[in-house]
């Protein structure tokens, strides 16, 4: 009680709440919709076309000279997509199931935003660390969470009551339990490496040790960085697959299948409602990287760049940075993915399943014996 | 008589798909480099950039209604294109030319003429079927308006789209 009645408690739930406001509303859901128009302009690109390159910021409408439409052109083109979507009819078919129908987009949406809650975004701004829920199993919150967002895919195919969301729905489901396995198994050699399933904790491992990926950023190369560097490249490789199958990003992106099933588990959604699934997806898609770059490339971390710890402006200076820095990281990693969706055609889904359980899974299963054995003799 | 196809024999460097799938990456991403370096050239801006000098001269666009060189209507309202039009777009109401006209001999004129053109299917049967060379297909695609009745092209928006066509025809021949 006596904490509770403390002012540091008070502190905490303020900082909280500052992280979690500045983390959704003012990083990742702009983001989000700027991943959307990156992906119709890179999409463009590879395709030998232009994208939306026209709709601007209307300002005469708010009393300017003059309309702005800043450099590249068509950075106005979320914002327009944001209120389309608002002011769209939301229509609900009369043959779908309600309940489940209104929960479905609320349960693609949350889990996904939620699992950003676990993520160090940044390194510190004085005092305050910079992730919202310091959890010492944040690994295991993570996948715990993600996989909740399976049943918002499945009840929005089983509600909708029609054949093709019907078919995505299940399609989802098991590609997802699939990879999931995968997933949490690629994961395991890092996790034995750092020595901890604290997603700060391992950001502080691979600024002490390099990052697992490239870990000659500490400046220094020894011989049992190089033997562990052989699973964590395998593990880096499989577990980006796995995220790419768990965020239903081509090519694995079955459920959704525009060429077979319409537009699968979404098909009979509109307005704000689908564009809930949209976000949902790019969230993850967003929060996959983040896990990503937590895991393999060093969170925040740059070599030279100090961490925020100390008070004062050079504190908020060097957050900042960090966020930044973190958020640079995720924003490649989230061009890896439109590259990828971009290139690839999409697998057959026995080839999906195949590929899941008979290479993945293996894979992953032995190179947990191959970073323990390594970790165990290798000792130079 | 079906044979089979033998099954190619991948190597394990091919099984492996991952050196593929870098290839393919790296095509795309050559797309990429080529568009932003300004070596792709293929794009017209459209509003600005429009293809009409580009077009041939049997592009068919929207069918207009012609006048001749002494601005009079060829069109004799013989309901020909109407009967033949697929999606029954042109409504046609004939009118009797009068008899103490000096033309009396043509017989028919219309009093409306109606395409509508959210009908039409750009098909060029009109064209095809007319005996007196009256209506035609222009080079006019975008066709646009705010409502379903502004879709509909009257007589005097026909006209005003068709414009003068020099040309014999017979009906204003006196002799014939």
């Amino acid at each position: 009680m006596d904490f509770l009645s403390s002012s540091d408690f008070w502190f905490l739930v303020g900082t909280s709440l500052a992280k979690t406001i500045f983390l959704i509303f003012l990083v990742v859901l702009p983001m989000v919709s700027y991943t959307v128009y990156a992906e119709r302009r890179v999409s463009a690109l590879i395709q030998d076309r232009l994208g939306p390159n026209r709709t601007g910021f209307p300002l005469t409408l708010l009393g300017f000279k003059k309309d702005f439409s800043p450099f590249l052109g068509g950075l106005g083109q979320p914002v327009a997509d944001a209120v389309k979507f608002l002011l769209k009819e939301d229509f609900v078919p009369g043959h779908v199931n309600k309940p489940y129908f209104w929960l479905a987009p609320c349960l693609a949406m949350i889990p996904s935003i939620v699992t950003l809650a676990a993520i160090p975004f940044g390194s510190a701004i004085g005092d305050v660390k910079l992730v919202i829920a310091d959890l010492n199993i944040g690994i295991l919150y993570i996948f715990a969470i993600s996989s909740v967002g399976v049943y918002g895919i499945v009840l929005a195919g089983w509600s909708s009551n029609s054949k093709y969301s019907f078919l995505g729905g299940i399609r989802s489901s098991s590609q997802m339990i699939s990879y999931e396995l995968g997933l949490g198994l690629s994961a395991v050699p890092v996790l034995m490496i750092a020595g901890s399933t604290s997603l700060s904790k391992l950001t502080d491992y691979q600024i002490a040790n390099g990052w697992l990926l490239l870990p000659f950023t500490d400046g220094r190369l020894t011989l049992s960085e190089v033997l562990l560097w052989i699973p964590v490249f395998i593990a880096f490789v499989t577990f980006t697959i796995c995220m790419f199958a768990e965020t239903n990003r081509l090519p694995f992106d079955l459920p959704e299948s525009e060429t077979e099933l319409v537009a699968g588990y979404h098909t009979e959604y509109s307005s704000m409602k689908f564009a809930l699934f949209f976000l949902g997806e790019y969230t993850a898609m967003i929060a996959g990287s983040s896990l990503i770059v937590v895991l393999f490339l060093g969170g925040w971390h740059l070599p030279f760049v100090p961490s925020g710890s100390m008070g004062g402006i050079a504190g908020w200076f060097w957050g900042i940075v960090s966020i930044t820095i973190f958020f640079a990281k995720v924003a490649a990693l989230l061009f890896l993915f439109i590259w990828v969706r971009w290139t690839l055609p999409r697998f057959r889904y026995d080839q999906l399943m195949k590929l899941g359980w008979v290479y993945i899974f293996e894979i992953a299963l032995v190179n947990i014996f191959l970073a323990a054995g390594i970790l165990a003799f290798a000792k130079f | 008589m079906a044979y089979v196809v033998p099954r190619p024999n991948l190597t394990w460097k091919e099984k492996l798909y991952l050196p593929s799938i870098v290839a393919g990456l790296a095509a795309t991403l050559k797309h990429v480099r080529r568009m932003l370096s300004g070596q792709t050239k293929v794009i017209m801006q459209y509003p600005e950039e429009k293809w009409d000098s580009m077009m041939p001269e049997h592009y068919r666009g929207a069918p207009t209604l012609v006048k001749d060189h002494k601005d009079r209507e060829r069109c004799v309202a013989c309901q020909l294109c109407e009967f033949i039009c697929p999606p029954r777009a042109i409504t046609i109401t004939p009118e009797e030319i009068p008899s103490d006209s000096k033309w009396a001999k043509v017989e028919k004129r219309p009093k409306h003429f109606d395409i509508d053109m959210i009908r039409c299917i750009y098909c060029g049967m009109c064209e095809e079927v007319c005996p007196e060379q009256a209506i035609f297909l222009r080079k006019d695609y975008a066709i646009t308006g705010t409502t379903r009745a502004e879709m509909v092209h009257d007589k005097q928006k026909l006209y005003e789209l068709g414009g003068v066509f020099d040309g014999l025809v017979h009906k204003w021949n006196k002799l014939k």
